[in-house]
């Protein structure tokens, strides 16, 4: 049921783009409660989706 | 559209008053594009299937990062110094990668439409995307905009 941060890397990038299932959110949003390094890649990835829209404003 | 007007008029002799001119000028227009398509789409070098693996070294074995992400400055993207990185590092893209991250994030296509556009799976799509944010953030890290 727990995943690492490999998997959980993946499903983050894959929540940007497409919503998850929900059992795959719950495992992400578990693993997010207790991993501060994928919270913060979690962040990242909204991060770069801003930093790409202030480069082309 | 000079290639419709040729193709019609090499084709001339074969309009037997069969439809009116104008249907049968849009005929020709649209069997054109789809040629055009299928060209292009056949130019392109074959695409290998590309599978996440190689990020996996990205891991250690027991899963966790071998280099954990760093918090960035809450408005990192609103300091010109994130910026002028962040432009590196996107040039410093595979090109296929680059593409897809910036329909992406840029133009805001869906999954879907970057896949037709690039002519690549679903799969291939996400993996793209995967591997652009994994190497954005590590290259942005290394140019030293974590606070």
């Amino acid at each position: 049921m727990m995943i690492d941060c490999r998997e959980a890397s993946r499903l983050i990038s894959q929540n940007a783009d497409r919503p998850l299932p929900l059992a795959r959110r719950v495992q992400l949003r578990l693993h997010l409660f207790v991993c501060d390094a994928c919270t913060n890649f979690s962040r990242q990835v909204r991060q770069l989706r801003k930093g790409v829209r202030a480069i082309f404003w | 559209m000079q290639e419709t007007l040729l193709a019609a008029l090499a084709a001339e002799k074969s309009f037997a008053g069969r439809s009116n001119l104008r249907t049968w000028l849009t005929g020709i227009l649209k069997h054109k594009i789809v040629d055009s398509l299928r060209r292009s789409t056949r130019e392109r070098a074959p695409e290998v299937e590309l599978s996440a693996d190689d990020l996996d070294e990205l891991f250690d074995a027991s899963g966790h990062w071998r280099e954990p992400p760093q918090p960035w400055p809450e408005q990192a993207f609103e300091q010109k110094a994130f910026i002028q990185a962040l432009e590196k590092c996107l040039a410093a893209l595979p090109a296929r990668t680059g593409q897809a991250f910036l329909m992406r994030e840029h133009l805001g296509f869906d999954t879907g439409d970057i896949c037709k556009e690039l002519a690549i799976t679903p799969t291939h799509c996400w993996v793209l995307l995967y591997r652009a944010r994994m190497a954005l953030r590590q290259c942005l890290e290394k140019s030293g905009i974590t606070r």
